[in-house]
């Protein structure tokens, strides 16, 4: 019994390490622009494909990873360049639907380039699974907690400690001030989708093992992402990271014990009853209206 | 020039011009292909024209409207092949229902603004969507189910052409509806709390019950369409319902013109045209739909019909 | 009974006092000022009055009714209309459709009238449209009887907020500075507007800054100073009280 529990517990914060990337990702870029980036799943399965395509172009594991990820942080960059930096003006409705247009778009040519078929990667440290308290591991679930973990530490630590993170969050507090202090937002708009495609890219090479990746798999994974931000608190980082969490584990509770055909469902009926009863998240706070 | 017209005419212009292109298109229309593919131009048009009701002129937006559209269908479906009910009592209950169903999401939701409300329309999508993929006992599961003929009064609508007068008329009741409503005052509240929202309050309009009103509206034409489509496909399947298909029918309204209810009879065509147009670029189908996406949006934002009426009003004044 | 009375009328916002236990009437028929120096708290003032906010104490009585916090849209029911500051305009809209979305309230406005277009709807908006025209005219608007609203300027747009509110038939209509951003000219086409509104039986309440407007206009007058009362009483009382000199008029001119 206490088994399956803490195996659907490692399975939920195996998958909830890659909800806490995506959501950190959309949070990263929603605090430098005020853009909900539908397309942040599609780094996730750029990430992976360029991966897979680099080894089978003959390319060592560590240098495709590396490669992919820049290839990934370009897409990103090129997205805030020439889709969302022309548009920063519009109203909500028209920049929804450029980023709903740009996430076509790159599915559209990710299935030019790399096909429609599934693929894989070779774990990272092989398939020999591990016990734990009674339930089984496997090694990838491992290296993607711990290389979730290990970016999310980073990221934190640029945020809060470096003076370009928090030129980033000063201008998410306040735009025109930060631009009066000095603040470049153009460069701050580049660097927030440069960083959100860099957590995509690395969440979707190190998730590939386990769970394979095609052209489509970015659509349900941004989705999710986006449930664990607004989970958190949109805009919250903290929040993203916990609301991910959080969503892995309950999705992989309930298809254990409930029901599995509806485990997808899990994050939209969260993503509803949080927006009903407390949109800013567990974790953000209660806005006030200046007329 | 226009002006002219007494202001019925002036009012129903876009009607008039619709109804003239209905009566002679079938010159153009050689085979069953071709008419397949206008009907079901003319169905998204339907579905259009009560979202762009919604999202251009009322200024909300919904991400899950598919799901609507598949409920009307899968009523229509379920009702008269499961339990043998008539066509139009199928279609009639699919509304009603969705209408009500409707009803119960708007009101918490439509507090809701911007990305918030599109996420949570789109929660709503996407769990409709779920839930009919999986109960396959009622509905068939991702292979679908079909509907009985439809019949009305003893007359069977089976060929092509009798669909096609049938859409079309469904078509031209909807945009005629659809145009007194935006000229009345029902029509400039919603367009005022549009424009400024607290400025439509402070005259006593209540901006909820107005939200709600159209959300509810605008569902009920999407399950319209949806009933009329589950008569004329083949087989109604789950794929109609899913995010995919909201916003392919955002898009369409976006594209041909927000608040601007020819514009979403043309965006609706023109959308459904391209892909069977782009037959031989399939491959490159979803990055020219993207393309589409953000490249209206970034110059062309008002959307093609209001744009062009612009242009055509900068070339009158000199 | 006084149109509007204000007891004890506080507001917070987090730990700071915009209001302060504030009291005062208006009564019927009057043109009733407001003014202070900014951050006195006049705005926020019209905004509990008018239901933009709810009181964090005490009480706001419109005819006899409390009406504090009670939601915008209501209140225009029961007869009160406002103006805005910055605006609320439907840009999306012609100058008349505007006018006429102020008079919603009294319109024949069912749904399936309105989507089949029943003689009795056509008719009412062939009215509607006749009536908004000539309260275009009254603000001094008749040459935009057949404009947008987006190519008008600040000042006739100003007059245009002042068309839709009385389109309402309000019996209390709150100004909020209705003179600001106009030049001269401008100005006294406002203050003659008011008048007319006055004239009318319509009982105006206006935040202001400009003050030959003020006290050419006024019956009575409140000063605010740091949401609290400062003086109350007819402009002559105002401008030759010595608080209110000091702390806002200087040297009046």
């Amino acid at each position: 019994m206490i088994e399956s529990m803490i195996q659907f517990i490692l399975a939920g914060l195996t998958s909830g390490a890659i909800y806490a990337l995506v959501g950190l990702g959309f949070s990263i870029i929603y605090n430098a622009s005020h853009v909900i980036n539908f397309a942040q799943g599609e780094f996730i399965v750029i990430g992976g494909m360029s991966t897979v395509a680099l080894m089978a172009a003959g390319v060592p594991l560590p240098l495709a990873i590396v490669l992919a990820t820049l290839v990934t942080m370009l897409v990103g960059m090129a997205l805030a360049k020439f889709a969302i930096q022309p548009a920063k003006d519009a109203d909500v409705v028209a920049l929804i639907i450029i980023t709903i247009g740009a996430s076509i778009f790159l599915r559209g040519v990710v299935q030019l380039v790399f096909g429609k078929d599934i693929h894989s990667l070779p774990a990272f440290s092989g398939e020999t699974p591990l016990n734990l308290m009674g339930a089984t591991l496997m090694p990838q679930s491992l290296w993607v907690m711990g290389i979730s973990s290990a970016l999310i530490v980073v990221i934190a630590w640029f945020f809060n400690a470096t003076l370009a993170g928090k030129a980033m969050l000063a201008t998410a507090y306040n735009a025109l001030a930060a631009r009066l202090m000095g603040v470049d937002t153009k460069w701050v708009l580049l660097s927030a989708f440069a960083l959100s495609a860099l957590l995509g890219a690395v969440g979707g090479i190190v998730v590939t093992p386990i769970t394979f990746v095609s052209y489509e798999s970015g659509i349900m994974l941004g989705l999710k992402g986006f449930s664990a931000a607004v989970l958190g608190g949109l805009g919250n980082g903290v929040g993203a990271v916990a609301g991910g969490l959080i969503l892995g584990i309950v999705e992989a509770l309930s298809a254990g014990y409930l029901s599995s055909a509806y485990k997808d469902a899990i994050a939209f009926i969260i993503i509803l009853v949080v927006l009903v009863f407390r949109p800013n998240g567990l974790f953000g706070k209660k806005g006030i209206d200046r007329v | 020039m226009t002006s002219m017209l007494p202001p019925a005419l002036q009012r129903h212009r876009g009607l008039i011009v619709l109804a003239a292109v209905i009566a002679v298109l079938p010159l153009a229309l050689r085979n069953d292909y071709h008419y397949d593919v206008v009907i079901n131009a003319g169905l998204n048009a339907i579905v259009v024209v009560g979202l762009n009701l919604l999202i251009g002129y009322a200024g909300q937006i919904s991400l899950g409207h598919a799901a609507f559209f598949g409920l009307g269908a899968y009523a229509s479906a379920i009702l008269t092949t499961t339990y043998g009910w008539p066509a139009l009592g199928a279609m009639a209950a699919g509304i009603a229902v969705v209408g009500i169903l409707a009803y119960v999401i708007a009101r918490p939701i439509l507090r809701l603004k911007g990305h918030y409300l599109a996420m949570a329309t789109l929660g709503i999508g996407v769990i409709i969507s779920i839930v009919l993929n999986t109960e396959a006992q009622v509905t068939g599961g991702p292979d679908g189910m079909s509907a009985a003929p439809f019949t009305v009064l003893g007359y069977t609508f089976a060929s092509e052409q009798s669909w096609y007068w049938l859409v079309g008329g469904a078509l031209l009741l909807t945009v005629w509806l659809s145009t007194n409503l935006i000229d009345s005052p029902i029509g400039r509240a919603l367009r005022a709390l549009h424009g400024a929202e607290i400025g439509a309050r402070v005259v006593g309009i209540d901006t909820t019950r107005y939200k709600v009103l159209i959300f509810v509206i605008s569902a009920m034409f999407a399950s319209f369409a949806g009933s009329l489509f589950a008569h004329h496909t083949p087989t109604v399947t789950p794929s109609i319902l899913g995010f995919i298909k909201s916003v392919e029918f955002v898009v369409m309204a976006v594209f041909g013109g927000m608040a601007s209810v020819m514009g979403s009879v043309v965006g609706a065509v023109i959308m459904t045209l391209l892909p069977n147009a782009l037959a031989a670029f399939e491959d490159f189908e979803p990055i020219i739909l993207g393309g589409i996406m953000m490249g209206t949006m970034i110059f062309m934002p008002k959307g093609l019909v209001p744009t062009i009426a612009k242009l055509l009003r900068r070339k009158e004044t000199p | 009974m006084s149109l509007l009375k204000v007891t004890n009328l506080t507001k917070s916002f987090g730990g700071v006092s915009a209001i302060r236990d504030l009291s005062f009437t208006i009564e019927a028929g009057t043109i009733h000022s407001i003014i202070g120096p900014n951050g006195a708290g006049k705005t926020t003032l019209f905004n509990l009055i008018t239901g933009v906010y709810t009181p964090s104490s005490g009480s706001v009585r419109f005819n006899d009714r409390e009406v504090g916090g009670v939601e915008p849209h209501k209140l225009a029911e029961l007869g009160m209309n406002r103006t805005f500051q910055n605006l609320q305009i439907f840009h999306n809209m012609s100058a008349v459709e505007n006018v006429m979305v102020g008079a919603h309230l009294h319109l024949q406005k069912g749904l399936l009238h309105s989507m089949l277009r029943l003689p009795s709807l056509a008719r009412s908006e062939r009215e509607t449209r006749e009536q908004c025209w000539e309260l275009m005219d009254f603000v001094g608007l008749a040459q935009y009887r057949h404009t947008e609203a987006s190519a008008m300027s600040y000042g006739a747009l100003k007059r245009l907020e002042i068309a839709r509110a009385l389109a309402a038939k309000p019996k209390l209509l709150l100004l909020d500075e209705p003179a600001a951003g106009l030049n001269d000219t401008e100005t006294r086409e406002v203050d003659e507007v008011i008048k007319r509104i006055a004239a009318q039986g319509i009982t105006v309440v206006l935040v202001e800054h400009d003050m030959k407007m003020v006290m050419g206009i006024s019956d009575h007058i409140l000063v605010l100073d740091y949401g609290a009362k400062l003086a109350e009483g007819t402009p002559a009382q105002i401008r030759s009280n010595p608080d209110v000199i000091a702390a806002y008029l200087g040297t009046v001119g």
